[in-house]
């Protein structure tokens, strides 16, 4: 399992525009991701799940990746969040 | 006439006939089907539908909208595809054996009812995306012909609410406006409208049906609609119409050009704004930056001592708001008109040449100092430029930068952030002009704030109307201690810019620009003019203008102009009063 924790900057923080980017970030690999936030966790895919749960700038989010193909997707997870959030 | 108010969510007029929008109310059985895999079938069917009617809104709105906004129906045709809708409207139609409409409808009430019920106004706004998707697979279940709903001519919607993708499938060549009894400004209704260019008034509780084709104005700037409005009032609202027209014109035409004239010289076009307020326009006429912000207002605002948070965090939010855009603020420039009661300042005889701007701050050193770690502090968050006003001296220079230093050791032991800022100096007296290669060594930038400089070269009082007659704005001095300062401050590589009333004076941009001018920082309704005006211009071409080393008789053909500009100045001068 890879894991890594991202502190948001972007104002509007994961907002519908990137959180619907993120999921086709993660959908393109096998793995499943989820990101955790103060005790809450959701599934990568789901969008509703992922805006509900109201990242906001300065939140940090942990974000665990687990699958045959974890590293890559793990990488392309964290440079999508760091390019543009 | 009516008038039915509510929230704007663009300035802009639309004039035109009302068409009543309504959906028709459609019923929905709650009776329990039989044929539940019929029912999943229709759904999916229904699904994959909507799906690709969002993805073709998708590319009406990235033709009419842009990018940006038209990635929310990509959005939400991942939000049809989304596991846990999908499973929920699945699950009601086996488990509670429904038809698909009670299923869609029943789940996307749901989803919404949570994001509704969420402490983000963001998040909140986010319901009526799932509305807007459970209701486009409803039409498409029930038959319902949106398209037509819409009527033949040209008018003003009146409706409960606008879907997002109702907004962008309306025919716009017939959509001069709409007006809604529901929506929020963070909706994507609200944004469509904006980056579509519609005037829009959201929550206005007035409507009514008896409105149906009755000629109304919406006015976005006053956030209300008239419905059947006076002649006189249309009259005048359709003036408005018609100048908002040139501007958007103007600002087509110019929106992220660069302010380069036909033979390569480069300048920035800057705004001036006295307020968190004046954000917004800065924004709207595509200035490269602010190039004076009067911090006056924080000030004058308040009714005691403004505290060092107060100032920071109103700096913090227009350094943010507008990076990476430079934003130049001013020290405070109390004194002579401009005074407050906390500040306990004396009478003056004579207060222009008084107790004023940086000679209160240099004696009043914590005075000082409380705003000067306000704006180091906000300098990290964006790009900020500090400057200082009214300096006549080296020395005046000298110390206030003594200052700056103090407060940046300061808050460096605090373990406060602090961003790279330019100190520049205002040149707006006569005794800075005559110095200014020396004020150049010790600074980043020079400002020349015209109005100071006009009154104290001329010796004339600028909140005396008796003196209109001896008034020249494009007097020859001050268009030589202009090109002085612009020289001095080249000599020595630091950049020039003019942040006073003649920066807007397109009749000399063409001067500023052969002086060569860095920045112009003017007013913002007056950025797109000046920015076009540059863009004209071909200084490897004789002059067509020169304001330079002619005597003022010489010039026979400036004269009415500069009349016409000293009239316009006395009837926006006592707005300029508190202003400049």
């Amino acid at each position: 399992m890879k894991e890594f924790q991202y502190t948001i900057k972007d104002a509007c923080g994961i907002h519908a525009r990137p959180a619907g980017l993120l999921v086709k970030v993660v959908k393109s690999h096998a793995s499943t991701a989820t990101l955790e936030k103060d005790g809450k966790s959701c599934d990568m895919r789901k969008l509703m799940a992922l805006m509900g749960m109201g990242v906001k700038q300065g939140d940090t989010v942990t974000v665990k990746v687990e699958g045959d193909d974890e590293d890559a997707t793990a990488a392309d997870i964290e440079k999508f969040m760091t390019e543009n959030l | 006439m009516q008038v039915g108010t509510g929230k704007s969510v663009l300035n802009g007029i639309a004039i035109g006939k009302i068409k009543i929008y309504k959906k028709k109310d459609t019923t929905i059985s709650t009776k329990p089907v039989t044929d539940t895999g019929a029912e999943l079938l229709r759904f999916e069917d229904a699904q994959q539908k909507a799906i690709q009617q969002q993805t073709a809104l998708y590319e009406k709105a990235l033709d009419e909208a842009g990018e940006d906004i038209a990635e929310v129906f990509n959005i939400h045709a991942m939000m049809l595809e989304d596991d846990d809708f999908v499973d929920a409207i699945r699950e009601i139609i086996t488990k509670q054996k429904m038809c698909a409409e009670y299923a869609i409808k029943t789940a996307g009430t749901n989803q919404a009812a949570v994001f509704a019920a969420m402490d983000d106004p963001y998040l909140q706004a986010r319901s009526a995306d799932v509305m807007d998707i459970a209701q486009a697979m409803l039409d498409i279940l029930q038959g319902t012909d949106v398209d037509s709903m819409q009527g033949t001519e040209p008018s003003i919607l009146v409706a409960e609410d606008l879907a997002p993708s109702e907004t962008v499938r309306l025919d716009k060549s017939l959509l001069l406006g709409f007006v809604t009894r529901e929506g929020s400004t963070n909706s994507h209704t609200a944004i469509l409208a904006r980056s579509m260019n519609i005037p829009a008034l959201i929550q206005c509780k007035e409507i009514d049906d008896t409105w149906d084709g009755k000629m109304a104005v919406i006015d976005g700037y006053n956030a209300c609609v008239y419905v059947d409005p006076t002649p006189d009032l249309l009259k005048s609202l359709q003036k408005r119409q018609q100048e908002d027209k040139k501007k958007q014109a103007l600002l087509q035409e110019l929106k992220g050009k660069p302010n380069t004239t036909l033979d390569g010289t480069t300048i920035n076009v800057y705004a001036n704004i006295g307020g968190i307020g004046d954000v917004g326009a800065v924004q709207q006429n595509d200035a490269g930056g602010v190039g004076l912000f009067r911090s006056e207002f924080v000030y004058l605002n308040s009714k005691d001592y403004p505290t060092e948070e107060y100032q920071f965090e109103a700096y913090k939010q227009v350094v943010e708001t507008l990076a990476p855009k430079k934003v130049i603020i001013r020290t405070c420039d109390i004194g002579a008109d401009k005074t407050v009661d906390y500040m306990k300042l004396d009478h003056e005889e004579n207060p222009a040449l008084g107790y004023r701007a940086i000679r209160i701050c240099l004696t009043r050193k914590d005075f000082f100092k409380t705003q000067l770690r306000a704006l180091l502090r906000a300098s990290a968050y964006g790009n900020l430029g500090i400057m200082f006003p009214m300096i006549t001296s080296l020395r005046e220079l000298h110390d206030a930068k003594n200052i700056l230093d103090e407060c940046k050791v300061e808050l460096a032991a605090e373990g406060k952030k602090i961003g790279d800022i330019e100190v520049g100096t205002m040149i707006e007296t006569p005794a800075a002009v005559l110095i200014a290669d020396d004020l150049a060594k010790e600074c980043d930038f020079f400002s020349i704030g015209t109005n100071d400089l006009t009154q104290y070269t001329c010796a004339l009082d600028r909140q005396n109307a008796k003196l209109e007659p001896f008034a020249n704005p494009h007097h020859p001095a001050v268009l030589r201690e202009i090109k002085m300062t612009v020289d001095a401050g080249h000599r020595h590589g630091i950049w020039v810019g003019i942040c006073g009333e003649l920066g807007a004076d397109t009749s000399l941009t063409e001067t500023f620009l052969r002086m060569g001018v860095d920045e112009l920082s003017v007013n913002p309704k007056s950025i797109l003019p000046v920015r076009k005006k540059i863009r004209s211009l071909d200084l490897t071409k004789p002059a067509t203008v020169d304001g330079e080393d002619k005597p003022e008789d010489a010039k026979p053909e400036a004269k009415p102009d500069a009349k016409a500009d000293a009239k316009a100045d006395t009837k926006t001068k006592a707005k300029d009063k508190a202003k400049a």
